[in-house]
């Protein structure tokens, strides 16, 4: 099991902090620029290792970044806190995404990033919470995700605690089956204390998703289950984190994030090739120039 | 020793351009995936025969149960995804709407094994062998390289019942020359009187190459490749029995269930039982790694089947 890195957990504990105290305007370049480097950090893990899903890990570093630094309650220095909220990605191919991000915040040191799918590395293709800290589940095969964050949620209901439950989910994902038996269960058992967060970029490994198998109106579909629907822009971080803030009814909610596949680098942007491509050194390069400005 | 540098070849290349050449001389074969075009190979499939490309999305239990129907109303589906989640997603469909409503359906189990490597073992087929093995009325196929997928293929879509195909990503050495696939009959790559190796899929390349080591060291090593895994060729194990003193099982697949076990099964209930090994994954999720360090770390090498199979030798010398 990897261990937090205390110096970068402080860091992270001041952004909180001064992300509580700024305005609106300085909110949003704080999560911008903190995205941006966790764009710049998975581009070179990546290109390092050889392998990774670009696509998917710029699409969700937004939202990503807007809950580890601005929403969910959690100690990057005690990972295992009982009353901790529960981040769950249910997208487990975009493990790259989650590593920077956690690394970001300190729960374990940068430089493991180095490691990435190396030899015996804490970090595979896919998160395992039994080597890496702040992974509440190993993901992976798609369709997992939300049926243990509804069990989770159920937990803190039958606990008495008030922590709450994220859970991401690819669009293409929702295909699976699994997902809509578990949002039945939500929508059953009123479960006010999970969020589901839909990474809607509209593309899947191999195709459009609406050309593939057709998700809208996925609104509906989530309403249909019993669940509070919000719809706001994945990139737009002030949105996010009002989405992610709302006070809840009595219900579910499900935050439609409207996203863009490869987001921030130009020649990746709503391409589907590069799902799982691996970018070469000049176009990390280019890729850098474009996050940095 | 160095081994001389050989041609290695990806699986499934033969698999897709047999399945094309199959679709164009019978309108009746069909291919259903799981958005999975690219990593089946089945690119230039769509391109031909757009319509009888029937993919499904992300949701294999959907895939297995559309090709069961698909086949119960006369047409010959390939289901095709990554084995891990074809099988391990989709096991009681496999189980109920496939074996047991015993409806025609090709299962295509793509890059199986640790052929994913680095993405782990969520991604890692090993388990599939002991699971299917163990389903009434399916055949389980492993081919060992390009040509025999190619000549499984064939045999498959004529087979008008239900089979599993692995299909390997993971490139090998071509072994079995012009010998076709011959549905529930081990094959003898190479003869042998002190031990027989029974390999499978990766490891019948690699099992070759140990027994050649292995004459070197004075012991006589016969390869057989079992492409078929169930039904077994429970005659070449009982000659290889009474030919051979001792034998050792090889396959990217775990110990718990898969070839070793079946072969072991056939063993213990001679009247004569030999030492075995059984090389394989033993109730270990792999670390992080390539495809061929998680090979070594495993102990699936030529050189770990030569040690296992010059034990054998010696201890009953
Ligand atoms: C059960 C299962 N089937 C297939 C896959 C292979 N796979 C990995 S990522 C992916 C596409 C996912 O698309 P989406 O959920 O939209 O994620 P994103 O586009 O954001 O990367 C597929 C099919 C898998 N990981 N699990």
């Amino acid at each position: 099991m990897l261990v937090a890195d205390p110096r970068t957990a402080a860091a992270w504990r001041r952004f909180r902090q001064e992300f509580t105290d700024a305005g609106p305007e300085r909110r949003r370049e704080m999560l911008r620029e903190r995205a941006n480097q966790s764009r710049t950090t998975d581009l070179h893990m990546i290109g390092r290792a050889g392998l990774g899903h670009v696509g998917g890990d710029m699409s969700v570093l937004d939202i990503l970044t807007t809950l580890f630094f601005s929403v969910l309650r959690v100690d990057p220095e005690k990972p295992e806190w009982a009353d901790r909220d529960r981040f769950v990605l249910s997208k487990g191919h975009t493990a790259g995404a989650l590593y920077t991000t956690l690394a970001a915040a300190g729960f374990f040191a940068d430089a493991e990033l180095e490691t990435f799918a190396g030899p015996l590395s804490a970090l595979n293709g896919h998160p395992n919470r039994v080597k890496v800290p702040g992974v509440e589940t190993n993901t992976g095969p798609l369709g997992h995700g939300l049926p243990v964050s509804v069990g989770m949620a159920v937990a803190a209901k039958l606990s008495g605690s008030s922590r709450h439950v994220y859970v991401v989910l690819g669009d293409g994902e929702l295909q699976e089956g699994s997902n809509w038996e578990a949002a039945m269960t939500a929508g059953h058992r009123r479960l006010d204390n999970l969020t589901a967060i839909v990474d809607r970029n509209r593309l899947q490994q191999g195709a459009r998703t609406e050309e593939t198998n057709t998700l809208d109106p996925l609104d509906d579909k989530f309403r249909a289950f019993g669940w509070d629907v919000l719809e706001v822009d994945g990139h737009d971080h002030l949105s996010l984190y009002d989405a992610f803030t709302a006070p809840r009814g009595d219900r579910p909610t499900c935050v439609i994030a409207n996203t863009v596949k490869g987001r921030g680098v130009s020649f990746m942007e709503d391409r589907v090739e590069w799902h799982h491509k691996v970018p070469s050194t000049e176009q990390i390069v280019t890729a850098t120039a474009e996050l940095a400005r | 020793m160095s081994a001389p540098v050989r041609e290695v070849f990806d699986s499934r290349v033969a698999f897709a351009e047999e399945l094309s050449a199959l679709a164009r001389e019978d309108e009746r074969i069909v291919a259903v995936c799981n958005d999975s075009v690219g990593s089946s190979n089945l690119v230039q499939f769509q391109k031909e025969f757009p319509d009888r490309l029937i993919n499904v999305g992300i949701a294999e239990q959907d895939m297995v149960g559309v090709g069961a129907g698909l086949a119960l109303s006369g047409y010959i589906p390939f289901v095709c995804g990554a084995s891990p989640f074809l099988t391990g997603r989709a096991l009681e469909q496999i189980k109920a709407d496939v074996a047991y409503s015993q409806s025609p359906v090709v299962l295509c189990g793509m890059s199986p094994g640790m052929a994913y490597g680095e993405l782990g073992p969520t991604h890692h087929s090993i388990e599939d062998l002991s699971w299917l093995r163990a389903i009434a009325g399916l055949d389980v196929v492993v081919p060992a390289d390009p040509a025999e997928t190619r000549s499984a293929v064939r045999w498959a879509a004529h087979a008008a019942r239900p089979v599993f195909l692995r299909v390997g990503r993971f490139k090998v050495p071509a072994v079995t020359g012009d010998r076709p696939f011959t549905f529930g009959a081990a094959t003898t790559l190479r003869d042998g009187s002190d031990v027989t190796v029974v390999a499978a899929g990766t490891m019948v390349s690699r099992a070759l190459e140990a027994a050649e080591e292995a004459a070197e060291q004075g012991v006589s090593v016969r390869v057989l490749n079992m492409s078929t895994i169930a039904p077994l060729d429970e005659d070449a194990i009982r000659r290889a029995m009474t030919e051979t003193r001792g034998i050792v099982t090889a396959e990217e697949a775990t110990t718990t269930g898969g070839l070793g076990a079946a072969v072991a099964a056939v063993v213990v209930t001679e009247r004569a039982p030999v030492p075995m090994r059984l090389l394989g994954i033993h109730r270990e999720f792999a670390p992080t790694g390539t495809t061929a360090f998680l090979l070594e770390h495993f102990g699936l090498t030529a050189g770990d089947i030569r040690l296992a199979a010059i034990g054998l030798a010696r201890t009953d010398a």
